[in-house]
């Protein structure tokens, strides 16, 4: 499965995670994930909206650089190994490297969702399909 | 062509030997006339007998913009005001303006050498001049008009903007140069498309460019686009006026009239005055002229001199592209960098568009052991994967080293850093007057 993850170039300083919520404040828009990368400069924050769309647009007005893309996703049964075994390993096992992830707790089916970005997202999908079936 | 093939191929030895003659008359000229000269060449200890070489010029003092404006507006004109036919003005975007007097006879060398730089670029009496500089106090308008008709051509004083009429103009009288900055080119070439006009298969095969800067870039793409060959013109206010050096066809610097102007090559930072051939400040002292001689006058425009006979056959230095104003040159342990090598070095990474900022210590005084050089990220760089930021940072880094030699710090911002310093991008910024945000 696909979705779609907004990321914002924030400066690594106080304050401006609140700019970028601020920025989303009027729009309503529900952040249904985020995750921040940083170094000692700046970090990327990524983001899982409701309305990816809308979201981007209203950081882009409020002057940040910012982008979309879509990314792989996938469910993790809410058990021990989970990841492991529905993630890491085939993907390792299909030599992917993984360039970042991040997870969240989807409400209603009571699992865990992750999203990746991979070195070869094509690849990955087929082996975390592989995997489910 | 060659309008003076007497001075202007005349060979090096003697050129020397007129330019001391007519530097030894300036000197004398201005220290009984103008106070301020004679005070400051009092302060150095010079009389003007003391000029007896060429090299001699190095004791004297040097004028800058700032004299200009504390002698405002005639303390340094040696004529009285009824000899003074007309008087331009520089821009003055900051305070107040230079102020240009001439005499008739400097009006007429003006015209004259302006000339001599029109048939330099190629031009004959056969030519049509559309001249698209600013008439009015600015010299660029009416320096280019006397020169076109002491030449002997056709000029139409277009003057500046209107651009449909003068691609009317263009067209309907067949014109073949046009006088304008290397910027408004650009824009005829626009509004040209936008009308379809044909400018590249049309009359038009000369550009006498200049009163900004400009890369050998930014000519290649004025020539491609409008059909023309482009050359450079140089001059300044406080000197004459356009006509001080003009590039010829063969493209490889300006030539400075040096029967007209002793031009030197000094190092920004101590004044010292460098070899010909060394990349500095520009230097000039008038040689020729009436109303406001000036001596050592400090340009602040950074090039370098050639003395190699050219192949047009003059002899007259040439001046290389200016690569930048001494006000922005930078130290970093030693070596001497301007924000535009910085910035083709940005340019040559792909994707980077040049915004950027360069931060300096000031208390350090343009000479830090580290530069900081702030680049905006914008959509066309920006990646969702750290290692790829990180990369970038990197390759930056390298390029400046590899490059220029200079250790710099890249540090990547949100736009909104650098959207506050608008208008004339201000490339250098102390650290003390970054953005308040």
């Amino acid at each position: 499965m696909k979705i779609k993850q907004v990321s914002v170039f924030a400066e690594n300083e106080q304050g401006r995670l609140l700019a970028i919520l601020k920025a989303l404040e009027i729009t309503c828009v529900n952040l249904r994930a985020i995750s921040v990368s940083e170094n000692a400069d700046f970090g990327i924050v990524r983001m899982i909206m409701d309305n990816p769309e809308k979201g981007a647009a209203a950081l882009k007005q409020a002057g940040f650089t910012e982008r979309t893309d879509t990314l792989l996703t996938a469910e993790i049964p809410d058990v021990p190994n989970g990841l492991l075994k529905s993630v890491v390993q085939p993907l390792s096992d299909g030599k992917v490297n993984i360039d970042y992830f991040y997870a969240f707790l989807e409400q209603e089916a009571g699992t865990a969702r992750i999203v990746l970005k991979t070195s070869d997202d094509e690849k990955a999908e087929m082996l975390l399909k592989a995997c489910t079936t | 062509m060659i309008r003076h093939p007497h001075f202007e191929t005349m060979p090096r030895a003697e050129l020397e030997k007129l330019q001391l003659e007519r530097l030894k008359k300036t000197v004398a000229y201005v220290y009984e006339r103008v106070p301020f000269y004679r005070d400051s060449m009092q302060k150095l200890g010079v009389k003007p007998d003391d000029i007896q070489t060429l090299t001699d010029v190095a004791n004297l003092p040097f004028t800058s913009k700032l004299d200009f404006r504390d002698n405002y507006p005639f303390g340094l004109t040696c004529v009285p005001q009824d000899e003074v036919v007309c008087v331009h003005a520089s821009s003055g975007t900051t305070g107040k303006p230079v102020i240009a007097p001439y005499t008739q006879k400097d009006v007429d060398t003006w015209a004259e050498l302006v000339a001599r730089s029109l048939v330099c670029a190629g031009m004959t009496r056969e030519d049509t001049l559309q001249n698209a500089y600013g008439y009015g106090m600015f010299t660029g308008g009416l320096g280019l008009h006397y020169g076109g008709k002491q030449l002997g051509a056709t000029v139409v004083p277009a003057s500046t903007g209107n651009t449909k009429r003068q691609l009317m103009m263009i067209q309907d009288l067949g014109t073949t140069a046009i006088s304008c900055t290397p910027s408004y080119a650009l824009i005829l070439h626009e509004t040209a498309q936008e009308l379809d006009i044909d400018l590249y298969n049309g009359s038009l095969r000369l550009g006498i460019l200049g009163a900004e800067p400009w890369s050998e870039n930014m000519r290649a793409d004025i020539e491609n686009k409008l059909g023309i060959t482009a050359l450079s013109i140089y001059g300044l206010t406080e000197i004459m006026g356009p006509g001080v050096s003009m590039e010829c066809p063969h493209k490889n610097g300006m030539h400075i009239w040096e029967d007209h102007f002793l031009a030197e090559i000094i190092d920004p930072v101590t004044g010292k005055t460098l070899p010909y051939g060394e990349q500095g400040e520009l230097v000039i002292t008038t040689l020729t002229k009436e109303a406001q001689p000036v001596l050592r006058f400090r340009t602040k425009d950074i090039t370098r001199l050639i003395t190699e006979t050219c192949a047009c056959g003059r002899t007259m230095a040439r001046m290389v592209r200016i690569t930048g104003r001494s006000d922005d040159m930078i130290r970093v342990r030693g070596v001497s960098v301007f924000p535009s090598q910085i910035e083709s070095v940005l340019l040559t990474v792909e994707g980077i568009e040049p915004q950027y900022m360069i931060v300096v210590d000031r208390q350090n005084a343009f000479a830090s052991d580290e530069l900081e050089i702030w680049v905006e990220v914008s959509e066309s760089i920006f990646s969702d994967k750290m290692a790829q930021m990180a990369t970038l940072q990197i390759k930056l880094q390298r390029e400046l080293d590899s490059v220029l030699g200079i250790k710099a710090r890249i540090k990547l911002v949100e736009p909104r850093k650098l959207a506050r310093t608008e208008g004339k991008a201000k490339r250098v910024v102390d650290r003390s007057e970054l953005p308040q945000l």
